[in-house]
């Protein structure tokens, strides 16, 4: 059984901050000039006043919001991961992560998903960097209906938050009974063969590739980590002694992101063998979305075939 | 309600010289602050002394005995290197008391290195990586329109600051937004930490030829003034002259000088930061109307 497909992050993005801003007036909305492909043009459709055009000058963007936030606002950023976090990374650790200053870094062309831009927009270690930054916490929501439930919970957080947001259509997880809460992991498929630890628009992949395994005769147990940082610790560490054998899937480096803070948690509280599937030390190169998630080893059968394998090598 | 009884009128002589006295008793605090932490910067404090004692003493609208009133004006250190004038400043003011000056650098002291708005109430903003706080001072003007408050926001940026893309960045922005509730003061004292090799080795100069700067900010749409920063005077009808409202924001040129104050700092870019010996130290607190061994000077 393959999980359907839901709707694309960025049109989630654009139409629930703008329906978050009809009801709180504190909400504005930032664009670094890509309000056409984050979908933040559907913010400023509603609401024209509290769309701020910031043009293509992003360490000024994240400055400009954080005294925005000292005036009560609560901004919203309107730009792609590249420009949202790594060029403007001093600003963010300065203005934002060391005053505590409630802006909502919303993150576009999160992971492989940027339209063929390639290795410039493709920022694959993203969760390294925001992870190992004092301050700020790093949600990574696995599809439109978490997404949104994501966006509605960052306006009340009272801090910073970094949250990834893909710019295409992906797999659904979740159905309108799902509630997302901050800092909580999710089992999302019982086995106990191996625990399989993912996050984002990733987890999807990794239930149907749960399917192929148990075809296979291999019962995987699946947990969905949607906050990186801070990380459910009981929870890793429960999935871990559920069968002794973890694996993390993450479309993101494995140095430093999902796997590197699982590998952090269980060596320190229940050292557990973990291997981590993702993308090596490399950077990535332009191409369809199927194409790289196949290239990567990142679509369900390719995470099937790693986890076989890496099973099979004892 | 206002900072002082009567600080609309006229500079008189009696109120010219008790801010000159102020920005007199900000030099004598920056130098013995960071003789007692055994470091910090000087230069650049000494070369703002002037411009702070006309905000915190006439310009500015604040209600020292409640920092966070929402109506107040803001002011932000861009270059957040020069925390010991602002600090030193604001307990002259009464926003902290003088002797805490003495944990200036010091472990658990509100007064960091650099400012840190958490820390010390009064701050409006967390500076010290330069180029940053013109964006914050932009973000807070607009956030006063959006929010419908009268208020006005002052940034004091060095001139090497005005290296950092940021700073144009913020211009472009500022001005797009015709934001005359902003005004950013440049500490222009046309030296910074090293900059190029000058005429000799005791002489470095900056990138830009006399001038520049007040070009630069005009080409971006910002309205320019621009004053001795040493002459209280023209530093007061200056600033008060922001108070105009043309559309846009404004961006004062400060002409000043280095170590403003004492007499073998002034021009000498090594005085940007460095360790005072204690013959050193007696002279510039001589100079500065406050001998070391003196009741006041004693005190702490």
């Amino acid at each position: 059984m393959t999980l359907p497909m839901g709707r694309a992050m960025r049109e989630v993005f654009g139409e629930t901050v703008a329906a978050m801003a009809d009801e709180d007036p504190r909400i504005v909305m930032l664009d670094g000039d890509l309000g056409s492909s984050t979908k933040a043009e559907i913010f400023e459709r509603a609401h024209p006043e509290r769309f701020l055009p910031m043009g293509i000058a992003e360490q000024n963007m994240l400055g400009v919001a954080a005294g925005l936030a000292t005036m009560g606002l609560i901004p919203y950023i309107s730009t792609f991961v590249s420009f949202a976090l790594i060029r403007p990374l001093d600003q963010i650790r300065v203005l934002i992560a060391q005053t505590g200053l409630p802006v909502k870094i919303t993150a576009g062309y999160a992971g492989l998903f940027t339209g063929m831009a390639g290795k410039t927009h493709q920022v694959v270690d993203d969760v390294s960097i925001a992870r190992a930054m004092p301050g700020i916490v790093v949600v990574s929501p696995a599809d439109d209906i978490e997404a949104a439930q994501v966006l509605r919970w960052s306006a009340e957080h009272p801090g910073p938050v970094y949250i990834r947001l893909v710019r295409d259509a992906t797999q659904r997880l979740f159905d309108e009974s799902y509630a997302f809460r901050f800092g909580e992991a999710v089992v999302v498929r019982e086995g106990g063969d191996v625990t399989l630890l993912s996050t984002g628009a990733q987890t999807p992949r990794v239930v149907d590739a749960a399917d192929l395994l148990a075809d296979a005769g291999i019962q995987a147990h699946v947990v969905h980590l949607p906050t990186i940082k801070p990380m459910d610790v009981g929870a890793v560490v429960s999935a871990a002694e559920r069968t002794g054998r973890v694996i993390t899937i993450e479309e993101h480096t494995v140095i430093g992101g999902l796997g590197g803070a699982v590998a952090e948690i269980l060596s320190e509280h229940r050292p557990t063998r973990v291997d981590r599937i993702g993308l090596p030390d490399i950077y990535t190169e332009s191409g369809p979305n199927d194409a790289l998630l196949d290239l990567y080893g990142l679509s369900a059968t390719r995470v099937a075939e790693q986890v076989r394998r890496t099973l099979d090598a004892g | 309600m206002t900072t002082l009884p009567g600080m609309a009128a006229p500079l008189d002589a009696d109120e010219q010289a008790r801010l000159e006295d102020v920005a007199r008793r900000i030099r004598v605090e920056v130098i013995r602050t960071v003789n007692h932490a055994r470091g910090g910067h000087l230069g650049g404090p000494l070369s703002a002394a002037d411009i702070l004692a006309a905000l915190y003493f006439r310009i500015l609208r604040i209600r020292p005995d409640e920092p966070d009133w929402p109506d107040r004006d803001r002011l932000i250190l861009s270059k957040g290197h020069s925390s010991i004038g602002l600090y030193a400043a604001m307990a002259l003011r009464g926003y902290l008391p003088l002797e805490e000056l003495a944990t200036f650098d010091a472990v658990h002291s509100r007064l960091q290195g650099h400012p840190d708005m958490n820390l010390l109430p009064g701050l409006d903003m967390s500076t010290g990586s330069l180029g940053m706080g013109i964006s914050a001072g932009v973000g807070i003007a607009l956030g006063a329109r959006l929010t419908g408050r009268d208020c006005r926001t002052f940034v004091i940026l060095g001139d090497g600051e005005c290296q950092e893309g940021e700073v144009w960045e913020a211009a472009m922005v500022g001005a797009r937004y015709g934001l005359d509730n902003l005004v950013a003061i440049v500490d222009h004292n046309k030296l910074q930490q090293y900059g190029w090799p000058g005429a000799s080795a005791e002489h470095r100069r900056p990138p830009e030829e006399p001038g520049e700067l007040a070009a630069k900010w005009s080409a971006f749409g910002w309205r320019v003034l621009e004053m001795d920063g040493h002459d209280m005077a023209a530093v007061v009808a200056t600033l008060e002259a922001t108070t105009r409202p043309e559309g846009r924001p404004v961006a004062v040129i400060a002409h000043t000088v280095k170590g403003r104050g004492v007499s073998f700092m002034e021009d000498r870019y090594y005085w940007h930061t460095r360790i005072l010996q204690p013959e050193e130290y007696a002279q510039a607190m001589a100079e500065l109307g406050e001998p070391v061994g003196s009741a006041e000077g004693e005190a702490r």
